[in-house]
């Protein structure tokens, strides 16, 4: 069903980090989940539209203003649960390769 | 008199003619907790401060002689999947083990303007993700009943807090049969209301398509004072709705309507399980309901698309824990690396499975034949049920196709795992209301009956369930 090549391609797409042993494991038990889902081929729905949400609710909107302060959540609260973080900020690890010196002038 | 097995009107009545007063009302439900956690494992976190100061609050109304709500008073748990402000809330995950909730779900809310008192965070499956609650990162939850037996999940340790009398009422919520498995495995009533009749507002999400949150309680009364108080609109959720105002109509049991879909009542249900909703059924029919045979024929297919449409949904949810905005966070030199670490440890094998059986669904090339298409059988099952309900009011089957497993004996099988939720799933495919009822036993082990409702008939699934509560002594 799933070979031990892709179920790694998946995890790495999925951003989950998996032991060697864990890769013949799930290996295993994904093929046979997926093995079990494979009866959804019997089912004919050539003229079936899909169902994304049991509620046929559209586009439900509110006024674009700030909320009152006391409706929503203290930002403090929030950036203080970061593990790293900066006067008010969230530090992230940089994701664009620069030369030593430029980054030396953002920090 | 023993202040722990009384129900939510009795309490008010007590408290009203000052026989206790609800701080003596929670000291005793802490008590308890303290004296049976270790053994049971319900409460992952007790918040007794915050009971207490809310009981504190409570007390003082009383004494004042002011009128107090219904549910002031009341000492609740909540499944550890939603917030209540500055309290620890994992999901049953190590990767939240240190998330501090910073605001309350919008049902926290509503229970705290009601005085109602949080005695604390109970043990589920890490994020909802399995039926025994043995997936917690924490432990499992044993079944009061039988402390060798799961409670059911992903809601165990509120139905199990709830059965052994640690609360009078849980909060949880239900994706796939979350809240009704674990009521029925541990012998007491759950709802699943109607998509939307409940706000998800402060809910860690799950499924977001099938999430929605409900009571568990001792009786179907309790069920629906609980119910009435967290139900509604609410403007932080875009995907709740107003509820119907419905006309006071009183049940007619004589008019009543009862479906028993054909497919529910085949090969792999236990046949102790089988009898003792037969049984029930037959007691209705005494009352003269009329009992007529239907036809669910997607009912097998319902499985395999929820276990798409499920994980699909659940592996963009839960792309937020990413080691960076809050949870755990591993350090490491390179931002892919943070991420791998921080989710490949936080997350338990069951996540891991889920998250990426979704990815796969999701993932180009197979999008169409497995997310789409789960879609298209989703429409299917829910012109199942429509065409059902042209002909009945009500649908009697199971709630679980066994009694209460043995903790260890399905966790090494995923799949098996998953076949358990044959009779529960179809329901949030559809987005329907329905109750687990306990009808039965098998020696100790409880059997639950679920009544399926159309979509906001919320009230007369109840009162469906509670003619059976008041008729007959299980």
């Amino acid at each position: 069903m799933i070979n031990k090549e892709e179920v790694k391609h998946i995890a790495g797409l999925a951003r989950l980090g998996i032991s060697k042993k864990e890769e013949e494991k799930f290996t295993k038990e994904l093929s046979s989940i997926l093995g079990y889902i494979e009866k959804l081929k019997e089912v004919e729905v050539s003229m079936v539209e899909p169902t994304s949400h049991p509620l046929k609710v559209e586009n439900v909107t509110r006024k674009d203003e700030e909320r009152s302060k006391s409706e929503s959540v203290d930002p403090k609260k929030l950036v203080e649960m970061a593990p790293d973080k900066k006067e008010g900020y969230i530090k992230v690890k940089s994701i664009i390769k620069v030369p030593f010196t430029e980054a030396k002038k953002w920090n | 008199m023993e202040l722990t097995k009384l129900n939510i009107v009795q309490i008010h009545e007590g408290l009203n003619k000052k026989d206790f007063s609800a701080r003596e009302i929670c000291q005793s439900f802490l008590k308890k907790i303290k004296e049976k956690n270790k053994e049971i494992f319900a409460f992952l976190t007790v918040t007794e401060d915050l009971a207490l100061s809310q009981a504190k609050k409570v007390d003082e109304m009383i004494s004042a002689d002011k009128e107090i709500p219904i549910l002031a008073g009341i000492p609740y748990a909540v499944k550890d999947d939603i917030l209540v402000e500055d309290i620890r809330c994992t999901s049953g995950s190590k990767i939240l083990d240190n998330y501090i909730a910073p605001y309350d779900a919008t049902v926290i809310k509503k229970l705290k303007g009601e005085g109602c008192l949080i005695l604390g965070k109970t043990n589920q499956d890490e994020f909802g993700m399995g039926s025994s609650t043995e997936n917690s990162a924490f432990g499992p939850t044993r079944n009061p009943h039988d402390l060798t037996r799961t409670p059911g999940g992903s809601s165990g340790g509120s139905a199990a807090a709830v059965a052994d009398n640690e609360c009078i009422f849980a909060l949880a919520e239900d994706t796939g049969g979350s809240v009704r498995q674990p009521a029925s495995f541990c012998g007491v009533v759950g709802l699943k209301p109607t998509y939307g009749a409940v706000s998800r507002y402060g809910l860690i999400a799950f499924a977001s398509s099938l999430d929605q949150i409900g009571p568990i309680t001792m009786s179907v009364e309790d069920c629906r004072i609980v119910f009435n108080a967290v139900k509604g609109k609410d403007e932080m959720d875009s995907t709740s709705v107003e509820y119907p105002k419905s006309g006071n109509q009183k049940l007619e049991i004589k008019n009543l309507k009862i479906g028993m879909p054909k497919e529910y009542f085949v090969k792999g249900i236990d046949p102790e399980v089988e009898k003792a909703i037969k049984s029930a059924v037959k007691k209705y029919e005494e009352l003269g309901a009329k009992i007529i045979e239907v036809s669910l024929p997607h009912t097998d297919y319902a499985l395999a698309a929820y276990y798409i449409i499920n994980p699909s949904e659940a592996s963009a949810n839960l792309a937020r824990y990413d080691g960076i905005k809050y949870g755990l966070s591993k350090e490491e030199k390179e931002l892919i690396d943070v991420y791998l670490k921080s989710r490949g440890e936080g997350f338990g094998a069951e996540v891991r499975r889920r998250i990426m059986i979704g990815t796969y669904a999701l993932s180009s090339g197979y999008y169409e034949a497995y997310y789409l298409r789960a879609q298209k059988v989703r429409t299917r099952v829910i012109k199942d049920f429509e065409k059902v309900f042209e002909k009945v009011d009500v649908i009697f089957c199971p709630v679980s196709p066994v009694l209460p497993f043995k903790i260890g004996e399905k966790i090494a099988d995923p799949l098996s795992m998953y076949l358990v939720d044959v009779y529960t799933v179809s329901v949030n495919l559809a987005g329907l209301p329905a109750l687990s009822l306990p009808v039965g036993k098998k020696g100790n082990l409880p059997v639950g009956l679920q009544i399926i409702g159309k979509p906001f008939e919320e009230e007369k699934i109840l009162q469906v369930g509670e003619v059976f509560e008041k008729t007959w002594k299980i």
